[in-house]
């Protein structure tokens, strides 16, 4: 009896050992089903298509050109491969500029004989129509509706998941957006962290780095709308008087909050790593002659370098993943950035303004949870490659 | 020429203690500016929430568009989802602890749950979101709830559970295990008698960090339970709540009427800000006194 009751704890146990790596398979699992579902959704909104007329010469269109089209960036056949001809933009709302009432019928029942009429007769003329519209038979081309495409979201350069009739999904403004930040934010708390670690292992006393180490603990507890919220009220006003900007939610601002904190993981991670260099080496150092900061830079520096790589590394995975803060700072703007001091919009961000609004397993839902999968990649890369760096020191 | 080498080498070592007290210097400067920012960030919440904390703004709920009233909603709601992701997370996270430092065959089999287990806590908490919303809201479909809520921040703080829990149990000398069970204790009693009271003070302080963890946290939250705003409190464990740094997102980023917003920011800012300082000194307290209690016995 006794035995079988510690067989079944042993069992027990056993199952709860492997509860991280089911959530991780079950985490892969949901977010690539939902995400996936994106590149079975057409280019162009359901239920609609776009009806080309015959001399125009083009068979197909990538949603970016579409997107051109209607916003009237582009504005000749040429500019796409077909005929010299202006292009002719036609929306369901314009039919009553070519047609009356009365022609269309009470019920608008003759409203899909008028616009096939149209488009056959207008050159370069390019019509969004719902497909029921479309009569059988009529001498008008279709766009062949293609599914969205990997390149497409990838090297997209747009993000604007509600234009119509072809919502944007390029992912590019994002992913520049968040490594920006990122990257800006390590920068300046690179010098910061490499220096409280150096102070806390080398040069202070113990009784300081008693002290320090509750503070470096309480900052990193520090909730991140709570960083938001200084961010907003303090260092957001602040980048914009110093830098005399129009508005001072932008990349820089989401740098430094950032900065402050990745702070806490790269002193951590840093202080370890110094403070596992052996005595003997120190001692070996300081005999030779050796200055204490010279013993730092020349022995336990190099010493430790792997650990203090994996530090910056995750603090860098700290500052990808972070999302509220950078919500509340980063302005937000889902375009491809040229300066730090724009406003700028990262994966997270993106993720937690917009899933609110977007319609459950539509395209745009999609999307987001593919960004998810994106930014689970990028920190599941960033984790191993700190277990690599460090199973090398072993 | 022996004098020039003997100047040399004074000059030298002259050049070298410069160069050690400018380095050190510039270290000293840095570390004490992070300290400034901590207090900088502490300093002006707390300055500028005081004078909106009073025993009305705790107890009662928010009123005329969330320009007036209290947080007391908000605060029961973070203190519900405490609750439910630990009854949720840390007797799993514990067993899955104790499996790991006492069960598992040392080797590969450790190797790969510790790299799982690290790559769980580095997931970033807004893919926690996404995957809660996935597999409790809509297929297990619990709804928009504190169920839902609950798990979503159990799963994010189950690696920190795992790792003290190991870390406790690690620090614990193994002759005390073999000493149970030369006395012809299983290993079960010798976990439950020897190991597990041993390990409790370090395990618990985790806890309460886990805890604390917990409470900040918005974005797992944001898909899977958390309301702009409630007219009353939650009746059950599928009922949405409000939280308190969702509310503070909410009231510092949109609304109708910022000036009055922000001093009820302030003030729900401190909040949280007190409930982490005082989660971490509990921590520190508890770690405090469980050492001095092992070096006197």
């Amino acid at each position: 009896m006794k035995k079988y009751f510690e067989k079944i704890v042993a069992g027990i146990l056993t199952c709860s050992g492997f509860v991280t790596s089911i959530t991780i398979v079950l985490i892969v699992l949901f977010l690539f089903t939902e995400a996936f579902g994106l590149f079975r959704s057409k280019v162009i909104e359901d239920g609609y298509v776009l009806a080309l007329n015959k001399g125009t010469a083009v068979s197909k269109l990538n949603s970016a050109q579409i997107k051109g089209v209607f916003d009237e960036e582009i504005t000749n056949w040429k500019q796409l491969g077909g005929k010299d001809l202006p292009i002719k933009v036609f929306r369901l709302e314009d039919i009553t500029r070519y047609y009356t009432e009365a022609e269309l019928g009470d019920a608008y029942e003759h409203a899909g004989a008028k616009i096939c009429e149209l488009v056959e007769k207008t050159p370069g003329i390019i019509a969004f129509v719902p497909a029921q519209f479309i009569v059988e038979g009529s001498n008008i081309h279709l766009i062949k509706d293609n599914t969205i495409s990997l390149t497409d979201v990838l090297a997209g350069a747009e993000w604007f998941p509600t234009a119509t009739p072809a919502p944007q999904f390029g992912f590019l403004p994002l992913i520049t957006g968040t490594l920006w930040v990122s990257l800006f934010a390590i920068l300046i708390a690179l010098p910061f962290g490499l220096s409280v670690s150096i102070y806390m292992s080398e040069v202070a006393a113990p009784r300081t780095r008693n002290i320090l180490k509750p503070i470096i603990e309480l900052l990193s507890g520090i909730p991140s709308v709570v960083y938001g919220f200084f961010g907003l009220i303090v260092i957001v006003p602040f980048i914009q008087k110093l830098f005399d900007l129009p508005v001072g939610e932008t990349g820089l601002a989401g740098s430094v909050v950032l900065a402050i904190m990745a702070l806490p993981t790269i002193i951590t991670v840093t202080e370890d790593a110094m403070r596992n260099c052996p005595r003997a080496m120190r001692e070996a150092s300081l005999a030779l002659g050796a200055s204490q900061w010279q013993t730092i830079y020349k022995v336990v520096i190099p010493y430790s370098i792997s650990g203090i790589t994996s530090g910056v590394v995750l603090g860098i995975g700290r500052a990808i993943g972070e999302t509220m803060a950078v919500l509340m700072v980063t302005g937000n703007a889902a375009v491809i950035p040229t300066t730090i001091l724009e406003p700028l919009r990262t994966i997270p961000a993106t993720i937690a303004a917009e899933l609110g609004e977007a319609p459950a397993g539509g395209a745009h839902y999609q999307a987001l949870f593919l960004l998810g999968v994106v930014l689970f990649f990028i920190t599941l890369i960033i984790n191993f490659s700190v277990e690599a760096i460090s199973s090398k020191r072993k | 020429m022996d004098n020039l080498v003997i100047k040399n080498s004074i000059s030298g070592s002259k050049a070298k203690r410069r160069s050690q007290l400018i380095a050190f210097g510039l270290f000293r400067l840095l570390s004490l500016c992070v300290v400034l920012i901590l207090f900088a960030i502490l300093g002006f919440i707390i300055y500028k929430g005081i004078g909106v904390i009073s025993w009305d703004f705790i107890t009662t709920a928010p009123e005329d568009g969330m320009t007036g009233g209290g947080i007391w909603p908000a605060i029961v709601g973070t203190f519900y989802l405490m609750i439910g992701s630990a009854l949720f997370a840390f007797p799993i996270g514990i067993m899955s602890g104790i499996y790991m430092n006492e069960y598992a065959p040392k080797g590969k089999l450790v190797r790969f749950i510790r790299v799982m287990t690290n790559n769980l806590s580095g997931i970033p908490s807004i893919v926690f979101g996404l995957f809660g919303m996935a597999l409790f809201v809509n297929y297990l479909g619990f709804g928009d709830s504190i169920l839902a809520g609950s798990l979503t921040l159990g799963l994010l703080c189950l690696p920190l559970v795992i790792r003290t829990t190991e870390e406790a149990l690690k620090a614990i000398p193994d002759g005390l295990r073999e000493g149970s069970r030369a006395l012809g204790a299983t290993k079960l009693q010798t976990i439950w008698h020897v190991v597990l009271p041993m390990g409790m003070p370090n395990i618990i302080t985790g806890l309460i960090l886990a805890l604390g963890r917990v409470s900040g946290e918005t974005a797992p939250i944001l898909f899977t339970c958390a309301a702009y705003f409630l007219p009353q409190l939650p009746h059950s464990m599928f009922d949405q709540c409000m939280a308190l740094p969702y509310h503070l997102y909410v009231i510092a980023t949109s609304g109708t009427d910022m000036e009055a917003q922000l001093p009820l920011a302030y003030g729900t800012a401190l909040v949280l800000i007190v409930i982490i300082l005082a989660v971490n000194l509990l921590a520190n307290a508890l770690r405090k006194y469980f050492e001095k209690k092992v070096k006197t016995n």
